[in-house]
């Protein structure tokens, strides 16, 4: 038996005697993630911003807390594009160096949100018993509370300030992301081909990382993307009250709670920083749906 | 005769169906007593109807669950009771086939990358090597290698439970469980996947532990066969003894419920009366009884033992000498 197999081997190496080149999985993701139109421009969108979050200090043309006093409260004009604020400050240039605290701050926290929320679910879901009742009681406990009035808690618990905002909006990601993943963990332990790769001989790290892992990725992204739009909302409502950023520094949830009371004097002092959360919370969300698609190989 | 692959020696798997916190507790019986020998390079099936306890043997084997009582010996080697970090080497030696080649292939992962993983895990070849190998193994199954670069979900269900196959043989193994490999698939594919089963099988010197609903599958494929009822093996026998000379009535029963592809032939079915026992209460004495033609009150309290009536032809009944009128 074993010659007959050696054989069939030798035959096979000397018909083809260079070894076929595996391809690049990041080339593959690239290709096919850049046939998606509005992905690439939503992630062109984020990016702009980004990039606006790291430069605006040194390109806009005021500085964001310089004041105007002979320009209170004017519209969009040539002098100041989009307007600006009772203080006389352009509102362009504080929207865009605003992007640092408010993209920063809602960022990091859904990724910190997420990690830890991803980690607990696959851990609830895969192993089961003892420790998934502890974990997800522990979410249930975080979910009685309304999402603003927990991070009010946590920042309450550990004082103010643009850090402690990020733990706090982290802080109720968690519970969200662990009970979807856990749901999405379960739903496909269940499916044949993991009872295939314990049959391979996989161990559950290999089974955990390679099998069950990349099958929650869907919802993860889809639940990452939404969430982003409410941290964003979350730190700059924390902000408005006083527990983050201070209400003097640029940001865009605390611009837009301010102009609020000009509402009938000054409509672009809410117009303009609504559109860009609107946009960037859009961007984000079709960013979202982009990454999906291609991740999932039934969609070419 | 050389020593058996896999000896299996009175194993039993019972499975709680929970009744809830204040029900009582119940035990499904799904495999009750069962042995078997099953010797290198030869093809074993085990026939029997859904929820006869098949699979669940093929699982147990397989080591995906253990056993409650007895043993199951491969290469000399009791692997009933070994913790699944041990148990992971042999794996290389045991590789299964499923029977649903839509659910058993990761569909996130590429074909190259399913039929590599088995080496993945086993040897330590490069990437590169790995894919010669693949490659190689597409050829063997019929496929081409630029096959490989795609998903599961561009292939037909023949196509897949060649690449299930082919994933199978990556590291060589020497026993193959194919746990209903064909009965999700067309008439005309099952051929072809049986006929490509068979050509491996001598290539290889593979040995198979074929397990179907489908006497006629099974006729064209195994060296012996074991009849399996509500978990126990009622019969076991060579291919051409069993077809030719049945002893146990539920064998009969089975056979004579093969289609035979002649309209001028009359067909002698047996029916056999009432249902299937529930395998959580299984029947007194002869697990049969209640639904056998020849049921003696000897049948009823006294469970029979294995009789071997001629060589290799082993039969659980009371009266294996009784024939059968048909009508």
């Amino acid at each position: 038996m074993a010659q007959t197999n050696t054989n069939l081997d030798q035959n096979k190496f000397a018909a083809a005697e260079e070894l076929p080149k595996a391809q690049s999985k990041v080339k593959e993701f690239t290709k096919k993630f850049m046939k998606r139109k509005t992905a690439v421009v939503s992630l062109i969108f984020i990016l702009f911003i980004i990039l606006m979050a790291i430069i605006a200090p040194f390109v806009v043309p005021y500085a964001p807390d310089q004041p105007d006093y002979t320009a209170l409260l004017q519209g969009p004009s040539a002098a100041h594009i989009w307007g600006t604020d009772e203080f006389g400050q352009d509102v362009f240039s504080r929207l865009m160096v605003g992007s640092r605290l408010s993209l920063s701050c809602a960022l990091i926290a859904t990724v910190i949100g997420t990690a830890g929320g991803v980690v607990l679910g696959l851990i609830a879901g895969f192993y089961g018993g003892f420790v998934d009742s502890l974990i997800m009681r522990c979410c249930d406990v975080l979910f009685a509370f309304p999402d603003i009035l927990l991070a009010i808690a946590v920042v309450a618990i550990i004082g103010p300030g643009m850090v402690n905002v990020m733990i706090a909006v982290a802080v109720f990601t968690v519970p969200s992301f662990a009970r979807i993943i856990r749901s999405a963990t379960i739903s496909v332990k269940q499916s044949l081909y993991v009872e295939v790769a314990r049959s391979l001989g996989c161990k559950n790290s290999r089974i955990l990382f390679v099998h069950v892992f990349p099958g929650t990725i869907q919802s993860m992204i889809v639940n990452f993307t939404m969430r982003i739009g409410t941290a964003i909302l979350a730190a700059s409502s924390l902000s408005f009250l006083g527990f983050g950023a201070n209400v003097t520094e640029p940001d865009w949830g605390a611009m837009l709670s301010l102009g609020r009371n000009y509402l009938n004097t000054a409509p672009h002092m809410v117009l303009f920083p609504g559109i860009l959360i609107f946009l960037t919370v859009l961007a984000f969300n079709l960013l979202g749906d982009g990454l999906r698609d291609t991740l999932d190989p039934k969609m070419n | 005769m050389s020593e058996a692959l896999v000896s299996v020696k009175n194993i039993s798997k019972t499975f709680s169906a929970n009744k809830g916190m204040f029900g009582k507790k119940k035990f499904v019986h799904a495999v009750n007593d069962v042995s078997f020998d099953i010797m290198p390079g030869e093809t074993f099936s085990l026939v029997g109807e859904s929820g006869c306890g098949k699979s669940t043997t093929g699982k147990l084997i397989d080591h995906l669950i253990t056993p409650d009582q007895g043993e199951i010996w491969f290469q000399g080697k009791d692997i009933s009771k070994i913790s699944d970090n041990e148990m992971r080497p042999l794996r290389s030696e045991i590789q299964m086939v499923f029977q649903d080649p839509y659910g058993s292939l990761n569909p996130r992962m590429k074909v190259q990358d399913l039929i590599g993983e088995p080496l993945l895990i086993h040897t330590n070849m490069t990437a590169g090597e790995r894919l010669k190998k693949v490659h190689e193994l597409l050829g063997v199954v019929g496929l081409s290698p630029s096959h490989g670069e795609r998903y599961p979900h561009e292939f037909s269900g023949g196509q897949r439970q060649r690449i299930g196959i082919a994933r199978a043989l990556t590291v060589q193994p020497k026993l193959i469980i194919a746990d209903e490999p064909v009965s999700a698939l067309d008439v005309s594919i099952q051929a072809q996947v049986l006929n490509l089963l068979q050509q491996l099988q001598k290539d290889y010197n593979l040995t198979y532990l074929f397990i179907s609903h489908d006497l006629s599958v099974v006729e064209m494929i195994s060296d012996r066969i074991g009849v399996m009822y509500l978990g126990t093996i009622v019969e076991t026998a060579p291919k051409k003894e069993l077809y030719a000379n049945p002893r146990h009535p539920y064998t009969r029963a089975l056979l004579s419920a093969v289609p035979i592809p002649d309209p001028e032939k009359k067909s002698s079915r047996i029916i056999l009366q009432g249902d299937l026992p529930s395998p959580s209460n299984p029947p007194s004495g002869c697990l049969f009884h209640t639904r056998c033609p020849h049921c003696t009150e000897k049948c009823k309290c006294e469970r029979p033992q294995p009789v071997e009536i001629a060589p290799g032809h082993i039969v659980k009944c009371h009266y294996p000498d009784i024939q059968e009128t048909t009508k």
